[in-house]
């Protein structure tokens, strides 16, 4: 039984007919086209799914397109603005924070949601605000140097993230 | 998502009332919370069920609030909205803990305490905190309330005493006087199923339950007895090795469970300033 949902996504209204059974996932990908969010193993684990959600990041292999009614959703394809790279993703660019780049939407919006809660994290908070994403190529390493260095921007961040 | 062409039918109830109508008329309904247990029992094709009941909005279980000197946690209230809140921090320190160590920042904002219970895994990490302080489970349903002490909720593996017609709306933790202590040992804390799980708090007499030794989460009565009457912490280890029945699986064996168990108990009784 298709039910109608509509939200929010990177600031623009959607509004579609769902089977219940749609990932909200599956639903960016495949009803909003937009490819930016990853999907790893469909089971909450690796993070590459991750959204903000209200401005809080969720995986969004974890949740059916229905429940995101209503709801603000932001992507990886929502937070560059007029063509600059949010300073996250210029501090991945920089630091070489990515391999083969599948984690890597994920890692950001873990990320930009990290630096709205604490503008200026250790290498240690940086390490637990994102210990819900895996990567399988870096290492971590230059991912840590890659948000450490938006953080040393994060004067410029724009709030994409909230709370 | 695999196994999943049927046809599933989801109800989303404005408010309690609703929820246990829909339970009582529509039933049998799986509850939603966070559904960060049930999607991946959906996605293995481990769960069958096609109709659904959304609890995510009924914001009004959501509350965490005084109850007497103790507090009272709703049952959709996230693993963040217990890490962040202050009642919790002053009163039930060893929940925070145990919040904070479940998945990511993605998985706390969306798990909340009535799945980590209803979902019954003997590895759930605030189990033994709810044994420990001694909680009750209020359950509901169309017909009334009734509350349940933690300890006698559980029945076996996966098994518990709430009916389908029920839901959990709230856990009372009575005030827990004296220290509180948390300590999980997994492999990746964020990612991993906690392999050994303890809380323990040194009321007028010590009360400590391990997650991961047994089908059920425990309470460890002989342990607590013999600390009672004055066991060192060489006594207490012992008691606690025989009285838990830790199995092998492909998380660790019977025999790390037990040494870890041990080991958890003599660090706890250690930071309790016991000898
Ligand atoms: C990557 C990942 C990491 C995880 N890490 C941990 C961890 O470290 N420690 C840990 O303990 N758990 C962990 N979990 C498991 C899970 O996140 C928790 O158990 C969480 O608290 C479940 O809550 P939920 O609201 O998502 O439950 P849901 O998935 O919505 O529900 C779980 C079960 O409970 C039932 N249910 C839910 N709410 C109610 C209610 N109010 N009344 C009656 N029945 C109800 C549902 O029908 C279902 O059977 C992890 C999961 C993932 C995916
Ligand atoms: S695809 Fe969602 S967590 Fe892996
Ligand atoms: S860059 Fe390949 S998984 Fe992270």
């Amino acid at each position: 039984m298709p039910i109608p949902v509509r939200l929010r996504v990177n600031n623009t209204s959607c509004e579609h007919t769902v089977e219940p059974r749609v990932l909200l996932v599956h639903y960016l990908r495949d009803f909003c086209g937009l490819t930016g969010t990853h999907v790893g193993c469909e089971t909450g684990i690796c993070g590459a799914c991750t959204v903000l959600v209200d401005g809080q990041p969720v995986k969004s292999c974890t949740m059916f397109a229905v429940q995101a009614d209503g709801f603000d959703v932001t992507t990886i394809e929502g937070i560059a603005t007029n063509g600059h790279l949010h300073p996250v993703q210029q501090g991945f660019w920089d630091c070489h924070g990515l391999q083969c780049g599948f984690c890597t939407p994920g890692m950001i919006m873990a990320s930009v949601h990290l630096l709205a809660q604490n503008a200026s994290p250790s290498r240690e908070q940086i390490a637990e605000g994102l210990r819900g994403n895996l990567c399988r190529c870096t290492g971590y390493s230059h991912i840590f140097d890659a948000v450490n260095q938006a953080a040393g921007q994060s004067a410029r961040i724009t709030g994409v993230a909230r709370g | 998502m695999r196994g999943s062409i049927s046809n599933r039918r989801l109800f989303e109830p404005r408010s309690l009332r609703d929820a246990l109508r829909m339970l009582r008329d529509e039933g049998p309904l799986v509850p939603m919370a966070g559904c960060t247990d049930l999607y991946v029992s959906l996605n293995f094709g481990t769960l069958k069920d096609t109709r659904f009941l959304n609890l995510w909005r009924l914001d009004a279980l959501r509350k965490i609030e005084t109850r007497g000197a103790g507090v009272s946690i709703g049952a959709l209230a996230t693993h963040t909205n217990i890490m962040r809140s202050a009642l919790v921090g002053k009163r039930l320190p060893m929940l925070a803990a145990a919040c904070r160590e479940i998945g990511g920042v993605q998985i706390q904002n969306r798990g909340t305490l009535g799945g980590n219970v209803a979902n019954a895994s003997p590895a759930g990490d605030t189990l033994p905190v709810l044994a420990a302080a001694d909680a009750v489970v209020v359950l509901a349903s169309a017909g009334g309330i009734r509350r349940v002490p933690f300890t006698a909720f559980y029945t076996g593996y996966r098994r518990s005493v709430m009916r389908p017609d029920e839901l959990i709306v709230a856990f009372d933790i009575p005030a827990v006087h004296g220290r509180q202590w948390f300590r999980k040992v997994g492999t990746r804390a964020a990612q991993a199923i906690s392999k050994v799980v303890m809380a323990a708090c040194d009321d007028d007499r010590p009360r400590i339950a391990v997650g991961s030794v047994g089908p059920t989460v425990v309470r460890l009565p002989r342990t607590e007895a013999a600390l009672a009457s004055g066991a060192s912490i060489a006594d207490a280890r012992r008691t606690l090795v025989d009285e838990i029945t830790p199995i092998d699986d492909l998380r660790s064996t019977a025999e790390y469970r037990r040494r870890v168990a041990a080991n958890l108990l003599a660090r706890c009784l250690t930071e309790f300033g016991m000898s």
